[in-house]
């Protein structure tokens, strides 16, 4: 039976392509693709010898992901023009942020929305400042928006109407409902400017930032993307003196220790990253539950283990919201959708 | 999946799954002929799969799925399974395809020369690229032209010809019925029937072509001609285009390099007799 095991060795170790058959390539592009990391696959496996069709595919992917990051790094160009007159900061989240900073993590990835973080006073000016650069609401539904407003960590989505590219405007990294409450002020006291005038997290709270996104927010839908993108950023940081320590610092800062331990632990299973050893912790018993909940996928790219998926899905708005409001929650959202 | 087909048209592989026989079944016997995927590793994977997993059994219902999934594409029923399977690999093309510049166009290929049309739905360019497969043209392709940003060269893709209400009767007669998929009736687009292109087609499907023509068909309007300036043939190409935003640069060139490098005419024709000898007309004024 072949599983996301089979992109996560090529990715941790392209020499593990070697030997695979027809049938194996088949399966391991399909399930690059519905994990969205054939873009970094294809960088990996850059100067490996492949059969044609591969060579072609990921050529392909290659040439993809750089125009993908081409139209990334240009909308975060248009947000810094449209908000430079605020004077405030501006903080890139996620791909756009490795892909302005030249990152290898930024190497083949596809890059959706363009995420930002801003301090929480200036929302309204920076709404006000999108909307009259032709950026408008994507979503009408006043239920929807009222909800984004008052309980979650960004602003509705916003959609450019002439280039059509998202925006995800952040006031801090976790919905207020959630238990853990991080300290955007400090993620914007901390982070660092670059020739732009835009900015990025520091290295240790991006990780934490990543890690919050993967464990402490979503159902893990994308989890193999968004650990990639810690193994990538890990090697990248371990080397520099005293990195260790400032992620176990800004980790407990942020009231996110368990996620960041988490995310080290795993990344360590799945992508043998090398990892400190104090900072993630010793194992717990559901680390072997997340990772059969990552691997879930066969060779045609279907999800597998649906129960353990809908295990996963439940938790997410668990740890989203307490229970009484949740269930006001799913009880409107099933109502509208009758 | 437990049933699977594997066909190559021109230089794509496909991967189809079904959780039913049937829409395999359907599309082996209408891609009779078709070589395989290069490596046996295709280019895209297609999924056919119950839209909810009872949905296998009760009043089964097809979600098309694959690599590139359009999350509002609706189902269809189980008797339209090869327009699913046909559906599931245009999606992938129209989503997935970077290779290529792809243009929704028809073309049909003579001494090493292609003839592209394109239009809108209905405007009669698949018809009128199907009867002139017929009359001694190489039907290239029916629904897209790839264009190859390296070398500005036209591929073919000759998938099933896709004929549509009163097409099916014009193309009908004449032709062996080996060559034709089922009547499905009812589909969404009204009643379907695919039309397997002739055997040079797909013999030849390897061999690309230099781009020579453009035409703008128009069906159902007296005889006219027009022509077209290149800023107009841009704008409308950019539109028959899935992928030109998504190729940025590159899409830009080839599409520029297309426009520069060949002559393009709006057609409006009456009937088919008349459309193909105004298409005759022009290709020999190429050469004039």
């Amino acid at each position: 039976m072949r599983n996301a095991a089979l992109l996560v060795r090529a990715l941790a170790d392209p020499s593990a392509i070697i030997g695979l058959d027809a049938a194996d390539w088949t399966a391991l592009v399909a399930i690059a693709r519905a994990e969205s990391l054939i873009g970094s696959l294809a960088w990996r496996l850059e100067a490996l010898a492949v059969p044609d069709a591969v060579a072609a595919i990921l050529a392909d992917a290659r040439r993809s992901a750089a125009q993908a990051q081409t139209q990334a790094l240009w909308e975060g160009e248009m947000a810094r023009r449209a908000l430079a007159p605020l004077g405030i900061p501006v903080v890139l989240l996620k791909g756009t942020a490795y892909a302005a900073a030249g990152l290898e993590a930024a190497r083949g990835r596809t890059i959706g929305d363009l995420d930002i973080l801003v301090p929480r006073g200036a929302l309204d000016q920076v709404e006000g400042a999108l909307l009259a650069a032709g950026w408008e609401w994507v979503k009408e539904d006043p239920y929807d928006d009222l909800y984004y407003r008052r309980w979650m960590h960004e602003l509705p989505p916003l959609i450019h109407r002439a280039r059509d590219r998202m925006i995800d405007v952040h006031h801090t990294i976790l919905p207020p409902t959630a238990r853990p409450t991080p300290d955007p002020a400090a993620l914007i006291a901390g982070s660092v400017a670059l020739p732009t005038g835009l900015r990025i997290l520091s290295p240790a709270d991006m990780i934490v930032h990543s890690a919050a996104h993967l464990f402490a927010d979503g159902d893990l839908a994308g989890g193999l993307r968004n650990l990639w993108d810690i193994d990538r950023l890990l090697r990248g940081f371990a080397a520099a003196p005293g990195f260790w320590s400032a992620l176990a610092d800004r980790a407990a800062h942020h009231q996110l220790q368990p996620a960041v331990a988490r995310a080290l632990r795993l990344a360590r299973a799945i992508y043998a990253t090398p990892v400190d050893a104090d900072v993630a912790g010793p194992p717990r018993m559901a680390d072997a539950l997340y990772r059969r909940r990552l691997l879930a996928r066969d060779g045609w790219g279907r999800e597998r283990d649906k129960a353990l998926r809908f295990a996963f899905y439940v938790r997410s708005h668990w740890l989203r919201m307490p229970p009484a409001m949740l269930a006001r929650h799913l009880w409107t959202k099933a109502r509208k959708s009758r | 999946m437990k049933h699977e087909a594997r066909i190559r048209v021109g230089p794509i592989g496909f991967r189809v799954g079904s959780a039913w026989p049937g829409p395999v079944a359907a599309l082996n016997a209408l891609y009779d002929g078709y070589p395989t995927p290069r490596d046996d590793i295709p280019d895209f994977t297609v999924r056919l799969e119950p839209e909810r997993p009872w949905r296998r059994w009760v009043r089964p219902s097809i979600a098309i799925r694959g690599d590139y999934v359009l999350p509002e594409a609706s189902p269809l029923a189980l008797a339209h399974g090869l327009l699913a399977a046909e559906l599931g690999m245009n999606l992938q093309m129209a989503l997935g395809q970077r290779r290529y510049l792809l243009l929704h166009a028809s073309s049909v290929e003579r001494d090493g020369r292609a003839l592209l049309m394109t239009g809108e739905s209905g405007a009669g360019k698949s018809t009128l690229a199907a009867l002139l497969g017929e009359r001694g043209w190489r039907l290239m392709g029916d629904e897209f032209a790839l264009i190859d940003p390296a070398t500005g060269l036209v591929w073919a893709f000759p998938r099933a010809i896709s004929l549509k209400n009163q097409a099916i009767d014009v193309m009908a007669s004449g032709l062996p019925q080996a060559r034709f998929g089922p009547v499905l009736s009812g589909t969404p687009k009204g009643t379907i029937r695919h039309l397997r292109p002739d055997a040079r087609a797909i013999a030849e499907m390897d061999a690309p072509a230099r781009p020579a023509l453009l035409l703008f068909p128009r069906y159902g309007f007296a005889e006219a001609l027009r022509g077209v300036g290149a800023a107009e043939v841009f704008v409308r190409l950019t539109q028959a285009s899935t992928n030109y935003v998504a190729l940025g640069e590159s899409g830009f060139n080839a599409l520029r390099n297309l426009v520069e490098a060949i002559p393009a005419c709006a057609i409006d024709y009456p009937d088919t007799a008349s459309a193909v000898s105004l298409v005759e007309r022009l290709w020999a004024e190429l050469d004039g």
